[in-house]
C-alpha cells in the first residue's frame, strides 16, 4: 500500500464536512432554510429524539448547513466535533456551562477580551461560577489559583490587548495534573496559525465573526471539542459521566468515549440555552473558511510590513507584536506560532488622547470601529472609545496608555495601509 | 454494565437500557484498537426495540480490564464466557473487522450460544501488511494515522455519527489514541495470525450476513468472498459509499440492514 496521506489544510478548508448536494447536485453548500425536518415515520421520529439514529429534528439543535461548518472546523482544528452558535460569547458560555455550574470555579487569564471578562467577572458569579484571574505569563499564579472545585483553565491564544502568547503546553500540563481541561479562545490565531489541540488544549472556541468569516458580515461562534480529555478518569465531571435526568438518564461518556462533551453541549446546551446559529450565518462563515489559509497568509504578511513601518516611525513609542524581540513572549511565539502572530496588535503613539484622536480621524483606509479580523483594516483608540471612562491611572492598570491604538490589519495593498498610517501619524504630530 | 469474566472486570454498553437477558440478545464485537462506542447508534436503537444488547469492550480495551487477548480464538472464548456471565443463552453476534473473525470463530466453536452472525467490514485471511504491522509495534501514532486514513471513504458524512456536527475521522483517530499502549499490535497481530477461518466457516450453521463497505480499502469486498462462499447460505449486503468504518460512515444504512436481517432470519 502507498504511504497514507492526510488531506492538507487548504483541502480541508474547502471540502471537510461537505459534498455535492445529493438531491440537486449543488456543489456549494446550500443554505437549508428550514426550522424543522420531516420524519420518515413515527419510529424514525422516536429514534431521532432518543439518539438512536443520527439526523436533524429542529434547527436549534442541528441543521445541515451548520453541520458542514461544524465538521469543517473540527477537521481544521484536529478535534472530534464542532458546535455552531450565535456568537463567540455564546460559544464561551456554552463551553463553560457544559462543565461548570453553581459552586464551580474557573481560573482565567486576565488578558481577555472585554466581553469574556464581563461574563466571567460579573455575570457567571450570579449563577454561582466564580473566576480567579491571573497573569497569563505567571505559571505559578495559575497553579496557586486552582482549587478543589476548579473545573477549567481558560485563556486566549493571543491575549488582549498586549498579545500575551498563551503557553498552552505548560498550562495543559498544569491543568491535566489537576485532572481538569484547558479551554482556549483561538479567535486571533485561527487553526491556520496555531492548532491548540496539538499543543495540549482540550476545548477551544472561535468568535467566527472575526478571521474565520473574514468578511465582517456575520456574527457567529464555534465551540470545538478536542476529544482527548478523559472525563471519566478525571472524576470531576458528573455532568458527563453520570446519568443525566434531562436526557433519559443518558451517561454521555458511555455513549461516546471521545465526544461526551459535545454530546452534552448539543443535547443540553443548544436545546436549553438555545443560542443557535442561523443557517444563513453558517453559510456566510463557510465562505470565509474556504479561503482562510490564503487570507491568513496575506493578513500576516501585511501585518509584518505595517509593524516594520511603525517600529521605525518617530511618532511611535512602542509596538506590541510577538514577532518583535522586544515582546516578552517573543521566544514562546517563535515556538508556538511559527506561521505568524496574527493581524491584530497595539502600538503606543507619542502624545496624549488628543494625538490619538487626531491620528484616528485622519485615516482614510482604516475604518474606525469596534471589531477585528475583517478583510478591511480596522482601527480603534481605546482611550477615547472602549475605555473612555478610565483616567490615565486606570488605563495603566489595563495595560493601555492614552496613546494606545489597536489595529486589525486587513487584506489591502500594504503600501496603501502604510501611506494611510503615515498620514495619521503626521496629524498626530501636529496635535 | 459491568460483568466479571474469568475473574476480570468486563464492560458492556447496554444501549441506554437496563439489561434484560430474557429478551433476544445482540452482542456487538468491536474491531482492533476500538471500543463499544463504535456501535452506539445501532446498539442503542436495538436496545429500545425489543432486544437486549451487549456492546462489548474487549479485554484491555475501553473500560474492560486485563491485557488485550492475543488470538481470535481466545477472544471468541472470552465472548462465549461473557454471554454466560450475562445470563444469555443465545445471541446474535455482530462483529466489525477483527470482531467479525471473532464472530466466525465463536459461531463455529460455540454454536449453541450463537443464533446468527453479522460480519461487518470483514475479510479472510485478514492479512496485515508488514509496514502496518511493524508500525503497530514500533510507532503507534503512525499506525493509527495509516488505519484512520484507510478506514474512511470521504471527507463528509451525512448525517454523521453519532449525529450532525461530529467529525467522524477525528473521532476514530481519538478513539484509537485512547486505547492503552501495546494493544494495537496485539490486535493486528491477532488478525494477521488467524488461520482457521475457512475451517471454521464451513462448520457454521447459523444465518450469516456480511455487511461490506463498497469503498473499503482495509478489507476490500473481494477479500470477503472466500469466507462468504464457505459459510453456507450466507448473504452479503454492500453499503454504497462506505469505507472500512462502515458503521461510522453509514450508521443508518448499517442499522437498517441489520434490522432487516434480524427480522427475516430465523
Amino acid at each position: 500500500m502507498a504511504a497514507p496521506k492526510h488531506p492538507g489544510f487548504s483541502t480541508l478548508s474547502l471540502h471537510a464536512g461537505s459534498r455535492p448536494d445529493p438531491t440537486t447536485g449543488a456543489r456549494a453548500t446550500p443554505i437549508y432554510f428550514t426550522t424543522s425536518f420531516v420524519f420518515r415515520d413515527t419510529d424514525h421520529a422516536a429514534a431521532l429524539f432518543n439518539m438512536e439514529r443520527a439526523g436533524h429534528v429542529y434547527s436549534r439543535i442541528s441543521n445541515p448547513t451548520n453541520a458542514v461548518l461544524e465538521e469543517r472546523i473540527a477537521a481544521l482544528e484536529g478535534g472530534v466535533a464542532g458546535l455552531a452558535v450565535a456568537s463567540g460569547q455564546a460559544a464561551l458560555h456554552l463551553g463553560l456551562a457544559t462543565i461548570a455550574g453553581a459552586g464551580s470555579h474557573v481560573v482565567a487569564s486576565r488578558a481577555l477580551y472585554g466581553g469574556s471578562h464581563n461574563l466571567l467577572a460579573y455575570t457567571l458569579p450570579r449563577f454561582g461560577i466564580e473566576t480567579t484571574f491571573v497573569d497569563p505569563r505567571d505559571l505559578d499564579a495559575w497553579r496557586a489559583a486552582i482549587r478543589p472545585n476548579t473545573k477549567v483553565l481558560f485563556g486566549e491564544t493571543l491575549g488582549n490587548p498586549g498579545l500575551d502568547v498563551l503557553d498552552i503546553p505548560s498550562l495543559a500540563e498544569i491543568a491535566h495534573g489537576h485532572r481538569i481541561p484547558l479551554f482556549a479562545d483561538a479567535t486571533f490565531t485561527t487553526p491556520y496559525l496555531m492548532k491548540p489541540f496539538d499543543l495540549g488544549a482540550d476545548l477551544l472556541f472561535h468568535s467566527a465573526t472575526k478571521f474565520l468569516g473574514g468578511h465582517g458580515v456575520a456574527i457567529g461562534g464555534l465551540l470545538v471539542d478536542g476529544g482527548r480529555f478523559d472525563w471519566e478518569a478525571s472524576g470531576k465531571f458528573p455532568e458527563l459521566t453520570e446519568p443525566y435526568a434531562g436526557f433519559h438518564g443518558m451517561d454521555f461518556q458511555e455513549e461516546s468515549t471521545v465526544a461526551a462533551f459535545s454530546l452534552r453541549a448539543r443535547r443540553e446546551g443548544l436545546r436549553d440555552f438555545g443560542a443557535c446559529m442561523s443557517p444563513a450565518t453558517a453559510f456566510q462563515i463557510l465562505q470565509g473558511v474556504e479561503t482562510l489559509p490564503i487570507r491568513m497568509e496575506r493578513h500576516v504578511a501585511n501585518t509584518r510590513k505595517v509593524v516594520e513601518f511603525l517600529v521605525r516611525h518617530k511618532m511611535t513609542e512602542s509596538v506590541s507584536y510577538p514577532e518583535l524581540d522586544t515582546h516578552p513572549d517573543h521566544a514562546l511565539a517563535r515556538r508556538l506560532l511559527p506561521r505568524g502572530c496574527g493581524a491584530v496588535f497595539s502600538f503606543n503613539l507619542k502624545g496624549d488622547r488628543a494625538a490619538g484622536r487626531r491620528f484616528i480621524e485622519s485615516l482614510a483606509v482604516f475604518s474606525h470601529l469596534a471589531n477585528v479580523g475583517d478583510a478591511r483594516s480596522l482601527v480603534i483608540h481605546p482611550a477615547s472609545t472602549t475605555h473612555f471612562r478610565m483616567d490615565a491611572e486606570a488605563l495603566k492598570g489595563a495595560g493601555i496608555t492614552e496613546g494606545t491604538v489597536r489595529l486589525s490589519i486587513g487584506l489591502e495593498d500594504p503600501d496603501d495601509l502604510i501611506e494611510d498610517l503615515a498620514r495619521g501619524l503626521r496629524a498626530a504630530e501636529k496635535a | 454494565m459491568e460483568l466479571t469474566v474469568e475473574g476480570t472486570r468486563a464492560y458492556a454498553y447496554t444501549g441506554g437500557k437496563a439489561f434484560d437477558a430474557k429478551l433476544p440478545c445482540v452482542a456487538f464485537i468491536h474491531g482492533a484498537q476500538h471500543d463499544h462506542s463504535v456501535w452506539v447508534l445501532q446498539s442503542r436503537y436495538l436496545a429500545h426495540h425489543g432486544y437486549c444488547v451487549l456492546a462489548l469492550d474487549l479485554p484491555g480495551h475501553g473500560r474492560s480490564e486485563g491485557p488485550a487477548v492475543a488470538s481470535v480464538e481466545a477472544i471468541a472464548d472470552w465472548v462465549s464466557a461473557v454471554l454466560a456471565a450475562a445470563g444469555v443463552e443465545r445471541a446474535t453476534l455482530v462483529g466489525h473487522s477483527m470482531g467479525s473473525l471473532v464472530a466466525v470463530d465463536c459461531a463455529a466453536r460455540h454454536p449453541a450460544q450463537v443464533a446468527r452472525i453479522v460480519l461487518v467490514g470483514s475479510a479472510y485471511p485478514m492479512k496485515v501488511s508488514k509496514e502496518l504491522l511493524d508500525a503497530t509495534r514500533d510507532d503507534e501514532p503512525l499506525a493509527q494515522d495509516m488505519v484512520n486514513i484507510w478506514s474512511h471513504s470521504a471527507l463528509a458524512h451525512y448525517p454523521s455519527n453519532p449525529g450532525p456536527g461530529f467529525w467522524v475521522i477525528g473521532e476514530n483517530l481519538r478513539l484509537m489514541q485512547r486505547q492503552k499502549p501495546g494493544v494495537m499490535h496485539v490486535d493486528f497481530a491477532a488478525c494477521n495470525a488467524y488461520s482457521s477461518g475457512l475451517e471454521r466457516a464451513v462448520q457454521i450453521e447459523c444465518p450469516t450476513l456480511f455487511i461490506l463497505g463498497e469503498r473499503d480499502v482495509m478489507t476490500p469486498r473481494r477479500a470477503a468472498a472466500d469466507l462468504a462462499r464457505a459459510i453456507r447460505g450466507s448473504r452479503t449486503a454492500v453499503i454504497a459509499g462506505a469505507g472500512h468504518n462502515v458503521m461510522g460512515e453509514k450508521p443508518d444504512e448499517v442499522l437498517d440492514t441489520l434490522r432487516e436481517f434480524l427480522g427475516t432470519s430465523a
